[in-house]
């Protein structure tokens, strides 16, 4: 007999996701895909001045703040075909580029790590044998025996005390948990460690944006930062300098650790190859530009059809007609009035009209956008295969060494193919960090010259037209193509459409009733236990799930995660 | 954090030292009373001058993000949109025993919100000393930008209970003149 099994919420400081899955014969034979929160902030723009709307979307969502910022200001420039002078796009570029490394680090060791790896089973470990594995695949100093042996104490401490806290909801022990108890061990040690490198790549950010979590130094045309070498208040070589450090030290976390874990629990975990590739049509954009109008990229993006790498079709500039004209959006199962099919974002109508959960019909408030009606997939997996498809040297080399990492300890070849997979997803986050980490180091090295060349421009100020203009920015985001679309008249806001990273990747059916890709990828997920459905977490999570709706009101009510129930009946388990 | 990390760190300098008190405002402030957090924090930033010890920051919806501004401090005042039980526009105060018992909620698993933060920096040992909530019980969440009438007339004795609690651990704040107030507290306004 079917079960249905209903994980909710499935994130909470983004905003609330629910999955519903239909179990049969221990696979999932049908998934749902809900957002349960309504956004309507594209409705709180409508009327107000263009510039102030990166100061309004980036409190779209609690994580995610930098890059509505950076694609709303984009969006105006491209409307108003205004050029940014070559500091601020450069220095735009380093504040994208440390957020996206900070924001991988995060997801993996932080968000979804403990989906693979079972803390309990670390206190078995030998710290010795685990020392000498973590040694035979990096030389990263800090995989001692000694170091090993106390932070297995502190979790000794942890378990002992019953004071998991924020590893108390793992499901440890679950039959899907098969890390050996050294890489469980090696794995806990890096936690810890990331939770300092994390911390430390942010700081870049902060010192560019002035503030964290909300950056303020944007501005359309530019961004606010004044350079003067020998002044305090502006960006100086002192701070430069403080940057550099930083980019070099979290150089050696990317490569030594974060690459190395991934490769080893991928390898260890090689059976979810084969589950989780769901949509494999791949949109990602190109980012940090390098010109003053857009034109040319250090990061190449574009279209990729059926995992097929030879039908990649290249995304050029802010211009970009193919881009521009390839994006709708349809409600035929969103909660919003239905109107005259799949709308492209410009024309876009945000209408609500809740009816319920219905399976056949209106289930989520996420839209489903597509791309020449085609259902796509977006976030570093698409980025990963749509660089290494351009040719982008970085990229082949980070995805090259992951791919043999991974085979040197599965003892076996890893083809790219492997990617389009739950694990595939972890890997090419961690391949497109060490790239972008790459590109912090240039792009620092290009406003180090240009700033040499006695260039201290940062600012172009826009100029409005009485008449109606239109435009779109676009931004390869840590969870993928997020764009945003402007119409402006008379200087003020006529209308703002946000097509979000997790819209693409969270939403429902479209018009011609396909599913999206979290609903595509969870079908024939194994799943051990339905009361615990760790294989539907771990596919889910793989995408980092994000709703860029973030409600953060502390409530002391328990709420419930997880819901199990056989179809139709009203009986069920919580926990 | 284990002695090793900091070792291997070494001392770079820190652009930010840390000061004792943490006055943060959390929430979103596209949604009504759900922004009343940061809508207290940015009355404070407008009416008062603080001392260096304390340190006023708007969150936000930051969960991890806010990591590093929770490290090592002595006192966390947390202001933000809560569900007690209390009635609609209720000013909520939890102190000492009552706190951690608020934080104990558990929403999800492997994401983290604020009580998540806060059980990462018990792990490293670097947790505050002492954590204060000043709450409103939320009247509407409609994504709109300002506060319900009921819980923005909370705005001022949640603000007066924050400068009680500095005051009570010895920390003087002092109001601004008249004239350099601003009446409009968000969203900032962009400085060109």
């Amino acid at each position: 007999m079917s079960k249905r099994i209903v994980v909710d919420p499935m994130t909470r400081i983004e905003g609330h996701l629910r999955v519903d899955c239909e179990i049969d014969g221990g696979k999932v034979t049908k998934a749902w895909s809900s957002g349960q929160m309504w956004r309507g902030i594209e409705l709180i723009l409508q009327g107000r001045d263009p510039r102030d709307a990166w100061v309004v979307t980036q409190r779209i969502c609690g994580v995610c703040t930098t890059v509505h910022a950076i694609a709303s200001v984009r969006a105006v420039e491209n409307a108003l075909k205004l050029e940014v002078p070559l500091n601020a796009q450069y220095i735009r570029n380093m504040i994208i580029t440390a957020h996206g490394v900070h924001d991988h680090i995060v997801h993996f060791y932080h968000l979804s790590a403990l989906d693979w790896v079972d803390i309990v089973s670390a206190l078995k470990a030998d710290p010795k044998k685990a020392s000498a594995i973590a040694q035979s695949l990096s030389d990263w100093p800090m995989n001692s025996a000694q170091h090993f042996k106390e932070v297995q104490a502190k979790l000794s401490k942890f378990v002992s005390s019953g004071q998991l806290g924020v590893f108390a909801s793992g499901y440890w022990g679950h039959a899907a948990m098969k890390l050996p108890p050294e890489i469980n061990l090696i794995a806990a040690a890096h936690y810890f460690q990331a939770l300092d490198y994390q911390r430390k790549v942010n700081q870049i950010v902060s010192i560019l944006g002035s503030k964290t979590p909300h950056i303020q130094n944007l501005a359309v045309g530019g961004v606010a930062n004044a350079i003067n070498m020998n002044s305090q208040s502006t960006l100086t070589l002192e701070r430069l300098s403080f940057i550099k450090n930083i980019i070099d030290e979290m150089g050696d976390f990317v490569n030594k650790v974060y690459m190395v874990d991934v490769a080893a629990i991928g390898a260890m975990y090689a059976d979810w190859t084969k589950y989780g590739a769901g949509i494999t049509n791949y949109l990602s954009v190109p980012d940090l530009p390098i010109d003053t109008k857009g034109t040319q990229f250090e990061l190449p993006g574009g279209y990729i059809k059926n995992g097929d790498l030879s039908t990649f079709k290249q995304i050029t500039n802010y211009e970009d007609a193919y881009f521009e004209g390839g994006v709708k959006e349809s409600v035929k199962h969103a909660w919003y009035k239905d109107n005259k099919g799949p709308l492209h974002p410009y024309d876009g109508v945000t209408i609500p009209e809740y009816t319920d959960f219905q399976d056949n019909g209106k289930y989520s408030w996420v839209k489903a956008p597509t791309f020449y009606d085609e259902r796509a997939q977006v976030g570093p997996l698409a980025n990963v295969l749509a660089m290494v498809a351009a040719g982008h040297e970085p990229s082949k080399r980070h995805l090259t060494r992951m791919l043999d990492m991974v085979g040197s300890v599965a003892k076996t070849k890893i083809p790219v193919a492997a990617l389009h997979s739950t694990i595939g997803r972890h890997a090419a986050r961690a391949v497109r960090t060490a790239v972008i980490h790459e590109s912090l180091g240039h792009q620092w090295q290009l406003l180090m010259d240009n700033i040499g060349k006695g260039d201290y421009t940062t600012f172009n100020p826009p100029v409005f037209p009485k008449e109606e203009v239109r435009g779109f920015g676009y931004h390869e985001a840590p969870r993928g193509v997020l764009s945003h679309w402007i119409v402006i008249k008379d200087g003020k806001i006529a209308n703002y459409q946000c097509v979000v990273p997790s819209t693409w990747n969270a939403s429902p059916r479209d018009e011609t009733d396909k599913p999206g890709p979290y609903e595509a990828s969870l079908l024939d997920n194994p799943i051990a236990d339905p009361e615990k459905p760790l294989e539907v977490i771990r596919t889910i999570h793989s995408f980092d799930p994000c709703l860029a709706c973030a409600i953060h009101m502390v409530d002391t009510e328990k709420q419930e995660l997880v819901r199990v129930h056989a179809v139709g009946a009203q009986c069920g388990v919580s926990f | 954090m284990p002695a090793e990390i900091d070792f291997l760190l070494g001392d770079t300098l820190d652009p930010y030292p840390a000061a004792e008190v943490l006055v943060l405002g959390l929430g979103n402030c596209l949604i009504e009373d759900e922004g009343v957090g940061v809508a207290a924090i940015e009355y404070l930033m407008h009416h008062y001058d603080f001392p260096d010890e304390v340190e006023l920051l708007d969150g936000g919806t930051s969960g991890m993000g806010l990591l590093d501004d929770l490290r090592n401090r002595e006192h966390v005042i947390v202001l933000d949109a809560v569900r007690t039980g209390h009635k609609p526009g209720e000013l909520v105060v939890l102190k000492d025993a009552q706190v951690p018992a608020f934080f104990r909620s558990k929403v999800s698993p492997h994401q983290l919100a604020l009580s998540d933060v806060l059980a990462v920096l018990t792990l490293t040992n670097e947790q505050p000393g002492k954590i204060s909530v000043i709450g409103v019980e939320p009247v509407s969440l409609k994504t709109r930008v300002g506060l319900s009438s009921l819980v923005s007339r909370q705005l001022k004795p949640m603000v007066e209970e924050v400068i009680l609690q500095l005051s009570d651990a010895g920390y003087i704040v002092t109001e601004k003149p008249e004239t350099s107030q601003k009446q409009d507290y968000y969203p900032k306004q962009v400085g060109m």
